[in-house]
Parts: C-alpha cells; sequence; structure tokens
C-alpha cells in the first residue's frame, strides 16, 4: 500500500517534489508525473506502430503478386503473427493508456493518477515485453507463426519464439492490469468536488468501462497462454486429445478474452469522437446518458458473444442460433452511438479543422466496418466468410479506422494542448486526405477478395485474386508512407508553432482547457471548483 | 449501495484530507483485486466446466459405463457408421464393419481391430468423437476399450468390443450417426499421471 | 492476366449474372473507380452457388448487402446534409439542443426491428445448413500438414482412399515458369463425387486444426485432431469446384487446396470401377523383390508428393528449420535410422512420421530415392519387407 500512501501525498500537497525532479534520462526513467507518463505511452505505441506498420508492408509487399517473392511462408506466418500483437497490444492499446493518462487528471481535475508510482511500473514493463516479441524473430525457428490467436495445437509445434510470445503476453497483461486499476481508482475517487460520475466527460467513461473489461478479461488471456505453456513443457493437455483436452478449449478461452479485447480497443475510441465531435460542432454532446448506458451495454455484451469467432469450429446449431442472437444485439447500442454523433452535428456550427476530420473519417469507416461485422454476424454467411480476406478488410475497418482514425483525432484535438503550439493544419489535412484514401484502397477491394474466397494468412494466392491484391498492395504502402506525416507534424509542433491558447478550439468544453497551454507539469494540484457549465453533456 | 460506501457518485466531494482518500483508494482496489482473482479463478476452472457442458450438453462421450432405462418412444432404424483414425504410426487401427443397419434401443457390439506394429510395448488411449455431435448425447456406452488406456504387446493384434445403445429419444432428424474413434499413443513417461481432465475416463 | 482468368468454377449462367449485376453494381458504387470492369477477374460477390443452401446463403448475403448499404446510405445522407449545410463558415449558428427521448427510442426501436426481420431467414438457412441427415454416401476428409486424405465410407466407392496434394510445380510458385490457369487450386487426385447426391463430409485431422472449404458449396468446417466433424452438400451441378485449407496450419497453409469434381452418376460408376481396379493392383507384394531404378522411379513421385514442400525438389530443404537431404547425415548414415525417422519422425519438429500415412513399398521407394538422388549416389536398395522389419523399432 506503499503505492497509495505515496499517491495521497502527490494527490493532496507533496511539496517538496516539486522542481527538483531528476533531468534527461532518469527523469523518464522515474518519472511518476501522469503527463510524462503519457507521453512515454505516446511515443512508444507510435514507435510499435512503425515496427508493426513495416511488418505489414512486408506482407503486402509478399501479396503484391501471385508466387513467392520475396519471403518464404514461414517468415510470412511469423510476420503477420507479430504484426497483430504488436498492433493490439503495443500500439493501439498503449496509445489510448497515453491519452488517458494525459488527460483523465486533466479531465476530472486531479492532480495526478490515484497511484503514481505503478502507474511508471505499468509503462516500464511494455518495453522489455515489446523486445521478447521482436527478438523471437532471431530465436532458432523463428517467432510464432501462428496468428496472433495462438491456436493449439499448431502452436504446440512452435519453437523457442512461442515461449518468448507467451511471455510477453504476461507482460503485457500485468501492465494493463495496473494501468486498470490506476484509471479506474483515479475515476472513481479523484474527481472534482461536484463532478458527479453522470456529469463526468464521456471520456473517462468509455475508460471507466474499458478498465473493468480490462481486468476482467487479460487473466483469462494470461491462463490461457500459460494452459499453452504447461502443455509444450510440462506434459499437460489441457488442448491435446490424446490426454483428454479439446484444442478447441483454447480457442473459447481465447475469444472470451478476444472479443472485449476487441472494445477495449474500441471503447476509448469513442470516447475521444466523443469529445472532438461536439467541440467542433459547438453544441453540446447529443444524449449523453443513451451514450452512457450504450458504452455500458457494449462492455457487458461484449462478454457474452465469444464464440461468433467460432463458427466453423463444430458448436451446436443451438450454440450457432444463440451467438448469433446476442451479436446482433451488439448492434443497438452501437448504433445508438452513431446516431447521437451524427445528431451532434445537426444543426451544430460545423468547421472541420484535422480533428474533425479524423473523427468523421472514423464515424463513415467505422460504421462500414461495423455494418460488415452485422453481416458477419449471421451464421450461414460467416461460414462463407469466416478466415477470408472479407473478415481481414472487415477488422482493419474497425480497428484501423475505428481505433487509429479516432487517435489521431484525440491527438491533433489535444496537440496544442500538450505543446503548447498549433500544429500546422495544412500537413495534419494533408495527412487526414491521404489517409483517409490510401485506407480504402489497401482495405476496400480486400471485401471482394473475400468474397470470392481468398483465405487469410496465406502467402501467395491463386490468380483471379491478383487484381485486388494488387491494388490493395498500392494502397497499404501509400497509407504506411503517409503516418510519416504524424512525425514531422508532432516535431513542427514541439519545436515551435502559433502559441496555443488555454482553450485553442472554441466548442471545447472541460477542465482541461481551463489550464494554460501547454500544460503546466504540475495541474490542479487543489481541487477545482467543477462549472456545470463545463460540463460534457 | 457499493457506491455509496465508496463515495463513487461526489467526487472529492467531503474528504478534503488525504486520510479518507487512502482508505477509499483501498476499497477501489480491493474491489478490483477481487475481479482479478475471480477472472484467474475463472480461467483456471475452464477445463473442468468446458468438460463438464460438453458432458452436460452431451457434445463428448460420457465415457462411463451406462444403463439404459427402458423408454416408450417406439424404436425406428437408424444407420451406424464407424470410423478409426490412428494419431502416431504405431498403430494399425480399423473398425471390422464400416456400416451397420440398426434401430434405436438395439445393443450394439461391434469390434475395433488394433494391430501393434512396433516391437515395443505400445500404450494407446482411444478418443471417441461423434457425427453429427450431438448424436453423442444419444450414444449409451455400456462397454468400450475407450474407458481406458489400453497397452499393446510387441505386434500384438487385438480385437475390442464396443457395445452401446442408441436412445430411442435420438432427434428425428439424426437419422446416420457416426462413430469415431481416434488412437493416440501415450508417452511412456505419462502413462501413470493421465492428464487433469482425465479422471472421469479412468 | 486477361479475361481468360480462372474462375472457381469455370461456368456461368445467366441466373447467376444477374445475381452477380445486382451486389456488382452496389459493390462498384462504394468502389467508384473501379465500376466499369466487367471481367471475371474483378468478381465482387460470393462464387456462384451450385447447392441449394449455397444459394440461399448467397440471396442472404445479396439481402444483407443491400440492407447495410441502404442504412449506411441514410445515416450519412442525414451527416452529409449536416456537413454541407451547418457549416460555421456559412454562418449557421449552433443550436442548443441536446435530448429527444422520442428519437432515442425511435433510432432504438427501428434497428432491432431491422434486426428481427434479418433474423428470420438467417436463422432458417443455418438450420438447413446444419442438417446432415440421410446422406446418399460419406466420405471422411483427413487434414495432414499439408495434404488432405480422402476415405470413402459409405456408397460405391466404400473403401477407396487417397491422398490429394497441391499438383502446381514448384517452378510456378517460384516464379520460373508461367502460371497455369488452375495456379494453386489443383491437386493430383481431387475428391469425386456424383451429382444430385446428398454427401456427408466427416472431417478430422492427423495434426493441427485445418479447415475443408467449397465456396461454391457453401461448405466450411475445421478439422479438427482427435475429433470428428461433419458437414454436407448436394451439387447439382456437374463441375469442377476449387476452395482451399481455411484454418492457419502452419508453413503451407497456403498450398493445400480442396478440389471437388462433381460428375454424372455413370462416369462416377466408371471411376469406382476404376479406382478399385487400381487398388488391386496397387495392393503390393510385399515380398516382391524390388529393383533400384524402379524403386528409384516410384520413390521420386512418392518424394514430390510427401516430402518436397520442406526438404525441397533439389533435396537442399530450408535450413534451419527443414533440413537439406542432398549429402546429410540421415541421407547418407545408416538406412536403419533414415527409415526410422521417415516412419516416426523427429518429435519436437515438423518432421511427421509418414508410418500410418504410406505403405511399406512406398517408405521402401522413398527412402531409396532420397538416398540415391542428388550427390547421394549409395547404390542401395532397399525393400519392402525392410520396412515391415523397421516399423516399431
Amino acid at each position: 500500500m506503499q503505492a497509495t500512501q505515496h499517491a495521497a501525498h502527490t494527490g493532496n500537497h507533496d511539496d517538496e517534489s516539486h522542481g527538483h525532479h531528476p533531468t534527461g534520462l532518469m527523469r523518464w526513467v522515474t518519472t511518476t508525473n501522469h503527463k510524462d507518463i503519457g507521453s512515454m505511452y505516446l511515443w512508444f505505441s507510435f514507435i510499435m506502430f512503425l515496427v508493426g506498420g513495416a511488418m505489414s508492408l512486408i506482407i503486402r509487399g509478399e501479396l503484391l503478386a501471385p508466387g513467392l517473392q520475396y519471403v518464404s511462408p514461414e517468415f510470412y506466418n511469423q510476420m503477420l503473427t507479430l504484426h497483430a500483437l504488436i498492433m493490439v497490444f503495443g500500439a493501439i492499446m498503449p496509445a489510448f493508456v497515453g491519452f488517458a493518462n494525459w488527460m483523465i487528471p486533466m479531465m476530472i481535475g486531479a492532480p495526478d493518477m490515484a497511484f503514481a508510482r505503478m502507474n511508471n511500473w505499468s509503462f516500464w514493463l511494455l518495453p522489455p515485453a515489446a523486445i521478447l516479441l521482436v527478438a523471437s524473430m532471431f530465436v532458432p525457428g523463428g517467432a510464432a507463426g501462428t496468428g496472433w490467436t495462438l491456436y493449439p495445437p499448431l502452436s504446440i509445434q512452435m519453437g523457442m519464439g512461442m515461449d518468448l510470445t507467451i511471455f510477453a503476453v504476461h507482460i503485457l497483461g500485468m501492465s494493463s492490469i495496473m494501468g486498470s486499476i490506476n484509471i479506474i481508482t483515479t475515476i472513481l475517487n479523484m474527481r472534482a468536488p461536484g463532478m458527479t460520475l453522470m456529469k463526468m466527460p464521456l471520456f473517462c467513461w468509455t475508460w471507466l468501462v474499458t478498465g473493468f473489461l480490462l481486468i476482467a478479461s487479460m487473466p483469462i488471456l494470461a491462463g490461457a497462454v500459460t494452459m499453452l505453456l504447461t502443455d509444450r513443457h510440462f506434459g499437460t493437455s489441457f488442448f491435446s486429445a490424446a490426454g483428454g483436452g479439446d484444442p478447441v478449449l483454447f480457442q473459447h478461452i481465447f475469444w472470451f478474452f478476444g472479443h472485449p479485447e476487441v472494445y477495449i480497443i474500441a471503447l476509448p475510441a469513442f470516447g475521444v469522437v466523443s469529445h472532438v465531435i461536439p467541440a467542433f460542432s459547438r453544441k453540446h454532446l447529443f444524449g449523453y446518458t443513451s451514450m452512457v448506458y450504450a458504452i455500458a451495454a457494449i462492455g457487458l455484451i461484449s462478454f457474452f458473444v465469444w464464440a461468433h469467432h467460432m463458427y466453423v469450429t463444430g458448436i451446436p446449431l443451438t450454440g450457432q442460433l444463440y451467438f448469433m442472437y446476442a451479436t446482433m444485439l451488439i448492434a443497438i447500442p452501437t448504433g445508438v452511438k452513431v446516431f447521437n454523433w451524427i445528431t451532434t452535428m445537426w444543426r451544430g456550427s460545423l468547421s472541420f479543422e484535422t480533428p474533425m476530420l479524423f473523427a468523421l473519417g472514423f464515424l463513415v469507416l467505422f460504421t462500414i466496418g461495423g455494418l460488415t461485422g452485422l453481416v458477419l454476424a449471421m451464421t450461414a454467411v460467416d461460414i462463407q466468410l469466416q478466415d477470408t480476406y472479407y473478415v481481414v478488410a472487415h477488422f482493419h475497418y474497425v480497428m484501423v479506422a475505428g481505433a487509429l482514425f479516432s487517435a489521431y483525432a484525440g491527438l491533433y484535438f489535444w496537440l496544442p494542448k500538450w505543446t503548447g503550439h498549433m500544429y500546422h493544419e495544412g500537413l495534419g489535412k494533408l495527412h487526414f486526405w491521404s489517409s483517409m484514401i490510401f485506407f480504402n484502397i489497401a482495405f476496400f477491394p480486400q471485401h471482394f477478395l473475400g468474397l470470392a474466397g481468398m483465405p487469410r494468412r496465406i502467402p501467395d494466392y491463386a490468380q483471379q485474386f491478383a487484381d485486388f491484391n494488387l491494388i490493395s498492395t498500392v494502397g497499404a504502402f501509400g497509407f504506411g508512407i503517409s503516418q510519416l506525416l504524424v512525425l514531422v507534424v508532432v516535431f513542427k509542433a514541439v519545436k515551435g508553432g502559433a502559441k496555443a491558447e488555454s482553450r485553442p478550439w472554441d466548442g471545447a468544453h472541460g477542465l482541461e482547457w481551463t489550464v494554460p497551454s501547454p500544460a503546466p507539469y504540475h495541474t490542479f494540484e487543489e481541487p477545482p471548483a467543477f462549472d456545470p457549465a463545463e460540463a460534457h453533456a | 449501495m457499493v457506491s455509496q460506501q465508496l463515495n463513487f457518485s461526489t467526487g472529492l466531494a467531503g474528504k478534503e484530507n488525504g486520510r479518507s482518500t487512502v482508505a477509499s483508494n483501498r476499497r477501489v482496489v480491493g474491489l478490483l483485486l477481487t475481479v482479478i482473482v475471480g477472472s484467474l479463478l475463472f480461467v483456471s476452472a475452464q477445463p473442468r466446466l468446458y468438460k463438464a457442458f460438453c458432458d452436460w450438453v452431451g457434445l463428448y462421450d460420457i465415457d462411463r459405463a451406462e444403463r439404459v432405462a427402458a423408454s416408450a418412444i417406439p424404436a425406428r432404424p437408424v444407420v451406424l457408421e464407424f470410423d478409426a483414425n490412428s494419431h502416431e504410426g504405431g498403430l494399425l487401427f480399423r473398425p471390422e464393419i464400416k456400416t451397420l443397419q440398426a434401430s434405436t434401443g438395439d445393443i450394439i457390439n461391434v469390434t475395433y481391430r488394433v494391430e501393434n506394429t512396433r516391437n515395443t510395448t505400445v500404450i494407446g488411449q482411444a478418443v471417441p468423437s461423434y457425427g453429427p455431435q450431438h448424436a453423442g448425447e444419444y450414444v449409451r456406452k455400456l462397454d468400450c476399450f475407450c474407458f481406458k488406456q489400453q497397452t499393446f504387446a510387441p505386434y500384438e493384434v487385438r480385437e475390442m468390443p464396443v457395445v452401446f445403445v442408441l436412445n430411442r429419444d435420438l432427434p428425428s432428424d439424426v437419422n446416420t450417426v457416426t462413430l469415431s474413434y481416434t488412437f493416440f499413443e501415450i508417452p511412456a513417461g505419462s502413462v501413470d499421471k493421465p492428464a487433469v481432465s482425465m479422471e472421469g475416463r479412468t | 492476366m486477361g479475361g481468360e482468368m480462372a474462375r472457381y468454377t469455370n461456368k456461368n449462367s445467366d441466373v447467376s449474372r444477374l445475381r452477380h449485376g445486382s451486389v456488382g453494381l452496389l459493390m462498384a458504387g462504394l468502389l467508384g473507380t473501379l465500376s466499369g470492369v466487367a471481367n471475371a477477374a474483378w468478381e465482387i460477390s460470393l462464387q456462384e452457388p451450385v447447392t441449394a443452401v449455397a444459394r440461399r446463403v448467397y440471396d442472404l448475403h445479396t439481402l444483407l448487402t443491400w440492407v447495410i448499404f441502404i442504412i449506411f446510405i441514410g445515416v450519412f445522407a442525414v451527416a452529409t446534409y449536416s456537413i454541407i449545410f451547418h457549416r460555421k463558415s456559412k454562418g449557421h449558428k449552433a443550436a442548443d439542443f441536446h435530448d429527444n427521448t422520442t428519437v432515442e427510442i425511435a433510432w432504438t426501436v427501428v434497428p432491432t426491428l431491422i434486426l428481427i426481420a434479418i433474423a428470420v431467414p438467417a436463422t432458417t438457412t443455418l438450420v438447413e445448413m446444419r442438417d446432415t441427415s440421410q446422406p446418399d454416401l460419406t466420405i471422411k476428409a483427413t487434414g495432414y500438414q499439408w495434404k488432405w486424405g480422402y476415405e470413402y465410407i459409405t456408397g460405391d466407392a466404400a473403401g477407396v482412399k487417397y491422398m490429394s496434394v497441391l499438383a502446381t510445380p514448384r517452378d510456378q510458385i517460384e516464379n520460373k515458369a508461367p502460371k497455369g490457369a488452375n495456379y494453386l487450386l489443383e491437386v493430383d487426385r481431387p475428391m469425386v463425387v456424383p451429382v444430385g447426391k446428398k454427401v456427408r463430409m466427416l472431417l478430422t485431422s492427423s495434426d493441427v486444426i485445418h479447415n475443408w472449404s467449397v465456396p461454391a458449396f457453401a461448405v466450411k468446417a475445421d478439422a479438427v485432431p482427435g475429433f470428428l466433424r461433419d458437414t454436407w452438400f448436394r451439387a447439382d451441378k456437374e463441375g469442377t469446384y476449387r476452395g482451399q485449407c481455411s484454418e492457419l496450419c502452419g508453413k503451407d497453409h497456403g498450398f493445400m487446396p480442396v478440389v471437388v469434381e462433381v460428375v454424372s452418376t455413370e462416369k462416377y460408376a466408371a471411376w469406382v470401377e476404376g479406382q478399385k481396379k487400381e487398388m488391386a493392383a496397387a495392393a503390393d507384394d510385399p515380398s516382391k523383390v524390388w529393383k533400384l531404378d524402379e524403386l528409384v522411379a516410384r520413390g521420386e513421385k512418392v518424394y514430390t508428393a510427401n516430402c518436397a514442400a520442406c526438404h525441397q525438389p533439389n533435396g537442399k530443404g530450408l535450413p534451419p528449420a527443414f533440413p537439406g537431404l542432398d549429402g546429410s547425415k540421415i541421407a547418407k548414415g545408416p538406412k536403419e535410422a533414415h527409415l526410422d525417422i521417415v516412419i516416426k519422425g523427429k518429435p519436437g519438429t515438423a518432421m511427421a512420421g509418414y508410418g500410418a500415412q504410406l505403405g511399406d513399398t512406398d517408405i521402401a521407394a522413398v527412402v531409396a530415392y532420397e538416398r540415391n538422388a542428388w550427390t547421394n549416389k549409395l547404390g542401395e536398395v532397399i525393400q519392402p519387407a525392410e520396412v515391415k522389419a523397421r516399423r516399431g523399432k
């Protein structure tokens, strides 16, 4: 409980630490400041995004034309596995934890996170996990080539790379759990006087639900990979029919974690968009209460739909029917959110700076991904589309467009607050339009490939798939190169640019906009008075 | 009401001093740790829960000899198919007959033949499976070589029986039932300690 | 890549053209730039269905695609109106409203009704798909890394059993030769079924999870080691239908196609006849004494079908995962050790045991081939009887 006491001190009046924190590298290693840690999370996730992105370009490069050109099938399988693991656990999740670290204390008027030292620790677990993942490529036999789903018995066959992956997943899980404990406690206990839960900014709400999803689902994943590890090395047979186990059990456990994981990624993205759209519509968010209920409903239902990833594994008809209906149910709260966002724009006073463009891009692409998700929910159709490129297209629309575009919306929205400078609007817009166009060139044709029957996770394909694959690869490279623009934009904003006011967006509401830009190292050391006019709803 | 105890609904109001925040933080962390421990317990119970669930819905064999209750439902004809798979190379395994016309309620006795092609003793465990899967629920086994591990002497050829009854309440849409067994060789080291979920089978 | 591009089925019908047309129009509209292209390679909907179930799935998918398209257009028409007319730059002042219970109830209820409406056909189609009762014949497909084994369980061909291996030459895959029309979708021995008969498929696997899939039949089912799964189809049009393994199963996951030939009843009977004769002929006399050249010739075929994917046709392998055989310690060492590794495999590596898949003669042949091919000129004959003696040691 040391951390608790420490947090209580920083939480109120930890005067002696002011002004003389270590400098240079040690500042970052030892920091307990939520803004420092938030920045580290964001940089880490961007680096991992580039690593995972480079891997995706190796995948798309190999798929440029039929035939094996550049990489071996084994290496291809390793790339697609690492690409997914790195993007999910190394890029998207840490990015939103970074936003949470930076913004949640400022949004609720808290001086820092509840457990500032644990916060430091949960960040510094990430680099070792990333190193384990990347290093697994260089051990004998290479990285795991099983896909991120790690299905046995294939994962039992893998070499030492699989063990490194399992350890990395354990570490990532611990980091996520600690991060979640911190975020939930901060949100529940450290809000400014007068800020009730139902007046809390929506981003905090999405993270509150996400935090609970994380602490409930990460132990499940940890358990699954631990069973994998003992099956591999200690003679158990949880997943082997020979000893009375069942390989399909792993899939059940994995997806019991895996489906909430989808919403762990999506919910904070919803939160960011729920801030950006009202700000640039100069209107309050429409239907705040229904948004909160929709978030909670999505979080809850996400634990009851896992087997829709497993329609072809031989689950009984009654199971298929139940999971089909339960999955369709998720469409309702998701629909409510989309309608609420659009109604927020309705009769507003709209302007289209980069954050708004990314939020709108999110809205369009996420809706496409959601609607193809509805198609996939229908078991009969899913049997045709399972493990084809249609699924690949679907989840990239949800993940890249959903999470990444929303993260960019948040980045451009809050960058002035973080750096004290306005970003370069022209470059931002260029970044948006090139991302939007190339994303669709890369992923829209994959729907057609899947419908025509091209399986996913293959390094080579039949000739009738050649044309769409070529288009997709061109789009992927365009998309990949466009992402480097972010680096330029961020570096320019860090170094200089137009001075940002404390509230650079005239439609933005919330406590975070009442502090100067850039935000001082310590904010809200005394709980601020909460003005209901600044409330989100 | 948890929310009142934890003061969730009012934010920091009324707790200017650090102590109540500490206490409140402890309560939240305690609650969250409970969830985490609950999740861990849940996942570690999965193999058993899954087995219990599958037994309950009849997805797996219920690998124990069973009693057959008399049924008022009339018998009807079904086609039975027998299938055999061998996971490693050492055991040649096949059913003596591939198909059989039978009626529900009949006591059916079929034989599988196993030949140990190795010059060493091989210990094997047959794992049953059914097509369609839910038919498993209606197969009542009275005797089966799959009930326990089998030890084969070098080059031994053995005929092994399965005796079962197909329940008369077999759903009317099931007219063909496949009984399939896969023989796995048990590595010598793990013979004495069958895996966790095996105890129901011996 | 011209208009001659191979499709899975190689056949078209006017009905399906119409179907393709409607979804096509819609998808092309979404894609915009590609709308004018009418090439077989630009397929943008499900493959032409050839079973009643696949047609129902096709129609269900078409319906769903229209539904989501209309929802999308409806929702974003509102958004677009707002984006065009409610701009700050046009001087539009923001209204101040943030709740409307009526509207919120409406947009919860209406989607619910739409979902219920589409749940009905989705349910009936699914129930039909799962009805494996009363088949005319049963075939068991066993997944191996990386090929399919077929065994006819019931029906006229009961007892027929063979492996079905990718037939595309390595040269085409490695871009050293022009690719054929059915590149990666061709096998040496397809599964053959009679037209109009209900075929029940039993699926299992000998190693990892595979997935047996033929899109034209709307059939896709996992093959799980140690367990049996079943599915069915009744193809109502003759032709060759192609699919691929649809569950990542390791290195050559992309190279284990499923090919099903649907033939007329007469052709099927003739095929069964041929298979039975071939089986009788192939029942090798175990005591036959083979000469080196005939054994090596047979061994090369076995090698190409079973070993070349990993150890490569030139015997160089793909180290470190797949060691070379040319000049290797095993292939030039004592033949007993060589036979053992072929029969039993090597635990902890990708080398599977072939004892169960291959007969004594084939194992003798492939080992003899490996010991005499490339630079391994040992001049050694291995007789099937030696393999039999070696099994189990």
